[in-house]
């Protein structure tokens, strides 16, 4: 449980996006996020990003998978239960490639659906709190996290001043919690306990 | 903001590709002498003999494919409507304006090949022989010398004229920027007309009739219907490669500000892809055959995979599939023009070596004792390195002729800001 405070506007074009992001960065507020209704290419490069690990976790599925089947025909087939097709040695490496193949493509593609959605925090009955809805639908929000140094009347007309909208104070819970998009389920007493807090 | 758009061929470059090329032509008279020395018997000269033909008959094909791939890449880019190709779509260009030479030079080597009657490469060229041969006589209607001069010619020409067209399209905005919206959506759809009837031409030949008529009918008896696109793949993924080393090379002279990691990262994309895309047809084919075990179609690989060629075979499966697979796959080595550079020589190198593997078994077979022996490599690769130095000098020719930014298409600012 962390509720943290934050300042957030709403960016219609990436256009103005993409300066907006350069300017908050070189101005030193710490972007919390920044929230799309689709990727947009280049805006990790802009945010300074570092590179996802999900390839790097994707290979070694796919290896795992590899060896997985590769050792267990190599097992059924030369130790536990010989068979003669055809006359084909034991160990018929060719004819097992189609099965490995796929076998090293089921493991990386679930090994890496799985691991998107423990990075993205993706399950059922997870929850996380949202800055605006709309940044499902047609808006880019950023949301900058108020530290103790932030000067809050500062980041809010810093803000409306590299071209965003409805700009706003919010405070948000960062943490997931168990419950439902379609019921009100507050875990926390958000607005309150934080600003007993600070 | 000034560019240096228009590129100088420098003396260094013609004086590289100058001394390629008389290597290469010195290598092919030592060849030629070496190889008709005129002692042993009649078999023996007629063996010799082919030795020389199907070393010019490799290099020839070869590199007149991975040259034709740049336009192929052009066209199929330009049907898609894509746009981060345009800030280097200049080289791939230049590439394929060798098209028309190299195409002069392997449809002569062909039809001295044909007409020639070196049966030795081509046996069905062999009228007696065909008679008694129930399967060329069978086959007597595609494996004739009329239909393979008809094909060569139309395939030379069809690519020659067509790419020239693409070329054309593409420099008639140099100097005349489109005026309105109206005028760019018509430009556009020329294109992609142009493009689609090559892309048509292209299917016709390199996809299917050209790969069985230059290079499957070697093999005369036997047959793949994954050869042409095995073919096809393997010269595609050479082809990008080659794309890659001029821009390469542009990049490190200076050229091509506009292009810059996120492109040839995607030229990369392409050399890994099609590596593993060629690796999925050379097995398809190879399991097949390994699985069904028939005798007709095993005599393919008998000598290749298992025969004298199977150093020369797995080293080639090693370099074209191993190596693209492993260095390949990590984003920062398609970003890295070091390690690109020398990926894209070790492909151009490996299908090479893919294409040797599957000329010379056929021609090095005695044809009384059915024993097959490799020849002396290195004489052909000398003659691949004065390929080399012609490509090398009239792609630099074309490049001169051009600005390096086909800088008035409309596509062109997508490229500008293309992200990967």
């Amino acid at each position: 449980m962390s509720v943290k405070k934050f300042v957030t506007g709403n960016f219609y074009d990436e256009a103005v996006l993409f300066p907006a992001v350069k300017k908050t960065r070189r101005a030193g507020y710490k972007i919390h996020d920044v929230y799309t209704p689709f990727p947009i290419h280049g805006l990790d490069k802009a945010m300074g990003l570092r590179d996802t690990s999900l390839h790097t976790a994707g290979f070694i599925y796919g290896i795992t998978g590899t060896a997985t089947a590769v050792g267990f025909i190599t097992w059924a087939l030369t130790i536990d239960w010989r068979l003669n097709f055809g006359g084909k040695p034991f160990f018929a490496l060719p004819a097992w490639i189609p099965i490995t193949f796929e076998l090293t493509v089921l493991f990386a593609a679930v090994g890496m659906v799985l691991t998107f959605c423990y990075l993205c925090q993706l399950a059922p009955f997870v929850k996380k709190d949202h800055f605006n809805p709309r940044s499902t639908d047609d808006t880019f929000v950023m949301a900058l996290e108020c530290t103790d140094k932030t000067n809050e009347a500062e980041a809010i007309s810093f803000l409306q001043t590299i071209g965003a909208t409805d700009v706003q104070v919010q405070y948000k819970e960062t943490e997931w919690w168990l419950g439902r998009y379609d019921k009100d389920t507050k875990r926390f007493e958000k607005k309150e306990t934080a600003e007993a807090a600070h | 903001m000034s560019i240096k758009e228009n590129f100088v061929v420098s003396k260094r470059y013609n004086m590289i590709s100058m001394a390629l090329m008389a290597l290469g032509i010195l290598a092919i008279i030592g060849l030629y002498i070496t190889t008709h020395s005129g002692k042993g018997t009649e078999d023996e000269k007629a063996v010799a003999d082919v030795r020389f033909w199907a070393s010019l008959l490799q290099n020839s094909v070869y590199f007149l494919l991975i040259v034709n791939a740049s336009m192929f890449f052009i066209c199929a880019t330009t049907l898609a409507w894509g746009g981060w190709q345009m800030a280097f779509r200049r080289v791939p260009e230049a590439i394929s304006a060798v098209v028309p030479v190299m195409g002069v030079i392997s449809m002569a080597i062909l039809l001295a090949i044909v007409f020639g009657d070196k049966h030795n490469i081509y046996h069905w060229t062999d009228a007696e022989h065909v008679e008694h041969d129930k399967i060329l006589r069978f086959k007597k209607g595609f494996l004739s010398k009329n239909f393979f001069t008809g094909i060569t010619l139309f395939t030379v020409a069809g690519w020659s004229f067509l790419g020239w067209k693409m070329r054309k399209l593409s420099r008639s905005l140099d100097n005349k920027p489109l005026a309105s919206m109206a005028e760019a959506k018509k430009y556009i759809w020329n294109n992609t007309v142009w493009a689609a009837l090559y892309i048509v031409v292209f299917a016709l030949t390199i996809m299917s009739s050209v790969p069985w008529l230059w290079l499957m009918s070697i093999d005369a008896h036997w047959y793949s219907t994954m050869y042409s696109w095995y073919t096809f793949a393997s010269t595609f993924v050479a082809g990008m490669s080659l794309i890659a080393l001029f821009v390469v090379y542009l990049k490190n002279k200076g050229y091509l500000e506009y292009t810059n990691q996120e492109h040839v990262h995607d030229i990369g994309k392409f050399m890994f892809a099609f590596s593993v895309f060629w690796t999925y047809l050379w097995f398809s084919q190879f399991m097949l055959i390994w699985y069904a075990n028939i005798p007709e179609e095993t005599t393919y690989f008998k000598p290749r995979a298992y025969g004298p060629y199977s150093g020369l075979f797995w080293t080639m499966f090693i370099i074209n599939f191993i190596a693209p697979l492993l260095i390949l796959m990590r984003r920062s080595s398609k970003r890295n023009y070091t390690v690109l550079t020398f990926m894209a020589v070790l492909i151009i190198f490996g299908h090479w070596l893919d294409l040797y593997q599957m000329v010379f078994p056929g021609p090095m077979t005695d044809p009384k004792t059915e024993v097959t022996h490799v020849p002396m490599i290195l004489w052909d690769f000398v003659i691949a390195l004065g390929f080399v130095g012609l490509i090398m000098f009239v792609t630099g020719k074309a490049l001169s002729k051009a600005p390096l930014l086909a800088r008035n298409h409309p596509f062109v600012k997508e490229s500008l800001i293309h992200h990967t």
